[in-house]
């Protein structure tokens, strides 16, 4: 517990000076407030901008600052000390994941409000926003784990980032597009979230969800088997 | 006195190359230990299996008694490790850095400020680690190492790429850590670190160790290197052999006037290097 704290404060001190990572946790919560402010157009579905960042954001932030920090630590061996330290690997991995959480929550505090949800609409839409923060969080972990520096993590985060995070607004125009995003846990996300106080939350989501997630652990675990920490 | 760090026939190979070759230390209590190489020598490497960073592929090295295999983490605490591999927080300050560390290690918060104050980096307590010159990047590393007031020091070329005055520094900062008690385990390619520094050397070559002694020691085994270095009066400098066989030549040069000054140059380590392994250590 120590130990994931140290990690964890460790994190906090460089949010302000670490601005690759700041940016990301806040662009799509200002994005929003921007948006929905500013562009009113008649026929758009209400809180439209709200729902789509949320899911972008979801998709976009956790991944990317997690493989962001891991093979930053690896590139500049600090994580190596950490070891040395007797921080253990999962108590690294969960210090960061705490904080990438943490600030996260932050950015669906303001969605949550922006979108106006309220009562047990606000519960759900906060279940699905964390439920998509810790698997996009395992998915970037395993880009870190697997990434021996900063430029391979950033040639994988990228297109992996586009894809969770762009599909559910491009299926919105395109049916195949659609069709094929279904199999993503981010597209599912944004199902849920469209749903919320109209349609029932549905096994085919749920069911999907799940297996990202075991997928998602398997990768992870792979990822850890064979590259570790270092 | 009790010994500290004991190898006993520690073997490594990297594919077919043979790193180290039965290295045996035997490592006292309160001394500083230098263990001198040329680059690829394989020093780092027998630090890294010393501290439980890499395994041995035979023989066993003992700290404390405890083979090094069988050391918990929290027998890791009670060394301070630094080395050229592990890096800093860059965009932390200096303070932060060691927080870090004060925070794993259950520390209160004035063990920051005393680690800088014995760097001489109080000063720098604000400044980011990324922008510190070299040699006070060598000293926040050895603040980082010196938190937990470890009993035995490993520090992997601790000035390397420094110079002289922050090189110094940190020798000033090393050899207060020895009165305090402490045990250094040092590498070097600087034979002027380790004679200055060190209680005992090892010189390491192919993997093996091809002396070991203190200094002056092994300095003492090559005396036949001693030389008579003549400075003449038009400026030249001639050596001779420091026996008999020179004496007719110096008498000549003395007889015909030409000599101005007489020295005797004592073998250095560099010398013995050179002559035990015809490489040269700094290249
Ligand atoms: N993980 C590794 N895999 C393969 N070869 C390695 C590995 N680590 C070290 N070596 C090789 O082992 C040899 C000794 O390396 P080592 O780093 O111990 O030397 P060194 O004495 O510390 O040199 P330097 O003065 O340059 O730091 C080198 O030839 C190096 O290439
Ligand atoms: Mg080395």
């Amino acid at each position: 517990m120590k130990n994931i704290c140290a990690v964890f404060l460790k994190q906090v001190s460089d949010t302000l000076k670490n601005k690759t990572i700041l940016i990301q946790f806040l662009m799509f919560p200002v994005l929003v407030i921007v948006m929905e402010n500013a562009v009113k157009i008649d026929d758009m579905p209400e809180h439209f901008f709200a729902k789509l960042f949320a899911v972008m954001f979801v998709g976009m932030a956790p991944l990317t600052c997690m493989s962001a920090i891991i093979s930053e630590e690896k590139e500049k061996n600090t994580l190596r000390v950490l070891m040395m330290s007797n921080v253990k690997p999962a108590e690294y991995l969960f210090g960061i994941g705490a904080y990438v959480f943490v600030m996260c929550a932050f950015g669906t505090v303001v969605f949550a409000a922006v979108g106006g949800y309220t009562g047990a609409d606000l519960a759900l839409f906060i279940a699905v926003m964390s439920a998509g923060i810790i698997l996009s969080e395992l998915t970037g972990a395993v880009i870190g784990v697997f990434s021996r520096n900063q430029m391979t993590a950033t040639s994988i985060t990228v297109p992996v980032m586009m894809i969770f995070s762009f599909l559910p607004m491009l299926s919105m125009f395109n049916d195949t597009v659609k069709a094929a995003a279904r199999v993503t846990y981010s597209q599912q996300l944004s199902e849920l979230i469209n749903g919320i106080g109209t349609t029932a939350i549905s096994a085919e989501s749920v069911i999907i969800i799940s297996i990202n997630f075991v997928l998602a652990v398997v990768l992870f675990t792979v990822a850890y088997r064979r590259k570790g920490l270092e | 006195m009790s010994c500290t760090i004991k190898t006993e026939r520690i073997t490594k190979a990297f594919g077919a190359r043979n790193v180290l070759d039965g290295i045996d230390l035997d490592i006292r209590s309160g001394e500083i230990f230098g263990l001198l190489g040329p680059s690829g020598a394989g020093k780092t490497t027998l630090i890294k299996i010393l501290t439980g960073q890499l395994s041995q592929d035979g023989g066993t090295a003992y700290i404390n008694g405890t083979d090094t295999r069988k050391l918990s983490g929290a027998e890791h605490r009670k060394f301070g490790i630094t080395m050229d591999n592990f890096g800093l927080y860059e965009r932390l300050s200096c303070a932060e850095n060691l927080k870090i560390f004060a925070r794993i290690y259950g520390l209160p918060n004035n063990s920051i400020s005393d680690a800088l104050a014995k760097v001489g980096l109080s000063d720098a307590a604000k400044t980011p680690a990324g922008k510190l010159s070299k040699g006070m990047t060598g000293r926040l590393k050895l603040a980082r190492a010196f938190m937990t007031d470890p009993d035995i020091l490993f520090l992997d070329e601790p000035t390397n790429g420094l110079d002289p005055v922050s090189a110094d520094e940190i020798h000033k900062i090393i050899l207060s850590e020895k009165a305090r008690g402490k045990t250094v385990f040092l590498t070097t390619h600087t034979m002027t670190e380790a004679e200055k520094l060190c209680d005992n050397i090892a010189l390491l070559s192919d993997g093996k160790i091809v002396e070991y002694g203190t200094p002056a020691e092994i300095c003492r085994r090559y005396d036949h290197q001693r030389m008579l270095k003549i400075h003449l009066y038009d400026g030249q400098d001639m050596m001779l052999p420091h026996n008999r066989d020179a004496a007719a030549a110096l008498a000549a040069l003395i007889e015909d006037g030409k000599a101005e000054t007489i020295h005797t140059t004592e073998p250095d380590l560099e010398t013995v290097f050179m002559e035990l392994t015809g490489k040269e250590l700094s290249a």
